[in-house]
């Protein structure tokens, strides 16, 4: 087989993605279709879940906020060629860390301060458990990847023993920490809107979305507008080239795992300073892992980050919805989608491209022989 | 004295039971890591075909029919793996990632549409199980000093497939180090051009080494669900796979290193289910949870080189682009 074909710009980032998503949705579709309920059906109960039902829309936001912390960090890993799957762990500790700030300084801080104060702690808990695999395998030679998925056990395993003990709340039953004080707290998106006179019905949606969307901007100015950004697109283009060139590859891959690390450990404000205010067991629920199909499917750019974790949120709100509706699908279908999508827009990412290519060839050289008539 | 050891005894034949679908996943990793081909879909596999093996056992009343039909679904994820990873030359970890990802989604969706159990199979009688094996006279010997009772806790009462993961791991040493079949296997794995020079189909062996871990897989899978409990529970492989996974690193994918880095996990796992709350003297409570975390953590230790050097396959993680 020839390598795949190359597809002009547009194809590979606005067709690919649209196709991939399609051929997710059409194979659940038939495993709808096999189990006798009807996909149309299912389909519309997910939109109207997502988009149309009363404060479903924050809702979806709400989700896709997780998705646009965790989506970023798999990005930025990515144009380093490093696969960060260890959002998950990283986003666990994150809340580690914004817990551990909100239990020591609640009492002592105002809003102004502690909040910051804890967003950048859930950065930083993030960015070391996102370094330390980063420095096995630029000075040890470990596999990230290996690496990273021990991390996430790892994680779950000290937060298990934290929460059940030293950090459990004293005389409760359930491992979480006690409730903040309420200056810990990120305010809602419906009680801002809500103080100007408009009218917003009540969903998670909290300030974490804009903390979000400017983290996104952030990503944009570091990877294609800073020299850092560059150099962590040499290493990932050609680590021999980078090092050739003068850029310390080792400290490059460290700094650009621990800038994932944060970015993942940030997803932990939008759950735990946001709506739960108080750090519980299994918060990350696997967002770390939607982070990877966010990523691919956003083809590592924010903007792309954050339309395909607007669909992701859309998802997981419209999926939640099947189960009200439904007796034999639930809230699952999403993860089959999501498994679906990642094994169409990662595993078989080639599949569709030459195909494609051989269309878009027949139907440019039809045009331009139409063109060569006329003129 | 005599209870401790006891004690101990049981513990080694816990560490048997919990090590069995450890060793089979194992055994599967490493036929597809050293033929070059990332695996971390070993759990999703498992899953998949644990679900599988009790649905058909519940189905037919037939264990051995949901064996079969578990081994058939982790073949069939295997050679999807294949398709992802040699044919189509994606990237193998996302291919694997989604596998595990799917098997979530789809174990939980069918089983809610077949049995209305919230994604349970229903509890298997005895005879849709594969049961214990009593070897003979285990009951007469087991007056016996020291031999009877290691030979009645630990040796006997074993179902079948408990032999057949220590039979797989016989089974993989031979073919990787005394067959060409294995000598080609491992030869993709480092060297895939040199293969292709000497006539050989890297892609045909790659998907051959699939083949034979997903049989494992299946067989761990229909371990789970029809041997050692008794149906299918949601997320039932609970990271199993992975930990497997660590254990093939662990043991340098080598079949006898991985089998004793199963049976160490499998101890450490039944350890701490024996300490599940109880009091050690000097420690207090027992940290049950992080003795949980020990085999992630050593593989960590031993993948970064501290202790000893784990060196996996050199041509892992590409696809083989043949020359032209």
């Amino acid at each position: 087989m020839t390598p795949p074909p190359a597809l002009p710009r547009w194809a590979d980032v606005g067709l690919i993605p649209l196709i991939n998503v399609l051929a997710a949705l059409v194979v659940s579709g038939i495993v709808v279709a096999v189990i006798g309920e009807n996909p149309f059906e299912a389909m519309m109960v997910m939109i109207k879940g997502a988009f149309v039902y009363k404060g479903s829309l924050g809702y979806t936001l709400y989700y896709a906020t997780n998705f646009i912390f965790t989506g970023l960090a798999v990005a930025v890993a990515f144009h380093a060629m490093l696969f960060n799957i260890g959002g998950e762990g990283q986003a666990y500790l994150g809340g580690l860390g914004a817990g551990l700030t909100c239990l020591m300084f609640d009492s002592m801080f105002p809003a102004l301060i502690l909040v910051p104060l804890a967003i950048m702690a859930s950065a930083s808990f993030g960015a070391v458990w996102g370094a330390i695999p980063g420095y096995l395998q630029a000075k040890r030679g470990s596999h990230i990847v290996i690496t990273t998925i021990m991390f996430n056990f790892l994680a779950a395993s000290i937060m298990v023993w934290l929460l059940a003990g030293r950090l459990k709340a004293p005389g409760q039953m359930s491992p979480e920490t006690r409730s903040f004080s309420a200056n810990a707290e990120l305010p809602f998106i419906h009680d801002i809107v809500n103080a100007f006179g408009v009218e917003m019905a009540r969903s998670p949606l909290n300030l974490s979305f804009v903390v979000a969307l400017l983290a996104c901007v952030g990503v944009w100015v570091l990877i294609w507008r800073s020299r850092l950004g560059y150099a962590i697109r040499a290493t990932g283009h050609s680590t021999g080239a980078a090092e050739y060139a003068g850029i310390p590859v080792s400290t490059i891959i460290i700094i650009t795992m621990a800038i994932s690390g944060g970015l993942a450990g940030m997803m932990a404000i939008n759950e735990i300073l946001g709506v739960q205010h108080r750090t519980i067991l299994g918060f990350t629920s696997g967002y770390g892992f939607t982070g990877i199909a966010v990523a691919l499917m956003g083809r590592n750019h924010p903007i792309g980050i954050i339309l395909a974790s607007l669909l992701f949120g859309a998802l997981y709100q419209g999926g939640a919805e099947l189960d009200f509706e439904f007796s034999t699908i639930t809230r699952e279908m999403v993860l089959l989608i999501q498994g679906l999508i990642i094994l169409f827009s990662g595993g078989l990412a080639f599949m569709f491209n030459r195909p494609l290519a051989h269309l878009l060839g027949l139907l440019l050289a039809a045009r331009s022989a139409k063109g060569g008539q006329n003129g | 004295m005599a209870d401790l050891w006891l004690q101990f005894l049981l513990t080694i034949d816990a560490t048997l039971r919990v090590g069995t679908p450890l060793i089979l996943c194992a055994m599967a990793g490493i036929f597809s890591e050293k033929s070059g081909v990332i695996d971390i879909s070993l759990e999703g596999k498992m899953l998949m075909s644990a679900f599988a093996a009790a649905a058909v056992a519940a189905l037919t009343s037939s264990a051995l029919a949901g064996l079969t039909v578990a081994i058939g679904v982790s073949v069939l994820l295997g050679l999807l793996h294949g398709l992802a990873s040699i044919t189509l030359r994606g990237n193998q970890v996302i291919s694997g990632l989604a596998i595990n990802i799917l098997a979530s989604g789809l174990t939980v969706t069918i089983g809610i549409a077949m049995f209305q159990q919230g994604g349970q199979t229903p509890n298997l009688a005895r005879a849709e199980r594969f049961r214990p094996i009593e070897l003979p006279l285990a009951e007469q010997l087991s007056s016996l000093p020291l031999i009877g009772p290691i030979y009645r806790e630990v040796i006997s009462g074993h179902n079948i497939l408990v032999w057949v993961a220590l039979a797989a791991v016989l089974f993989t040493a031979y073919i990787l180090t005394r067959t060409r079949f294995g000598l080609r296997l491992r030869a993709v794995g480092e060297k895939p051009e040199a293969l292709d020079s000497a006539g050989v189909s890297v892609a045909r062996t790659r998907y051959m080494a699939l083949i034979i871990a997903g049989v494992l897989c299946g067989m761990a899978g229909a371990y789970l669900s029809t041997a050692h409990g008794s149906g299918f529970v949601r997320e039932m492989t609970a990271g199993k796979g992975y930990i497997a996974l660590a254990a093939m690193i662990f043991g340098k994918w080598q079949p006898r290193g991985a089998l004793l880095a199963c049976l160490l996990f499998g101890f450490l796992e039944a350890v701490a289910s024996r300490l599940q709350g109880v009091n050690v003297p000097l420690i207090g409570e027992a940290p049950v949870d992080l003795i949980l975390a020990l085999p992630y953590l050593l593989t960590v230790i031993l993948l970064a080189g501290f202790v000893g050097k784990a060196m996996p396959p050199r041509a892992i993680g590409e696809p083989y682009v043949k020359e032209r």
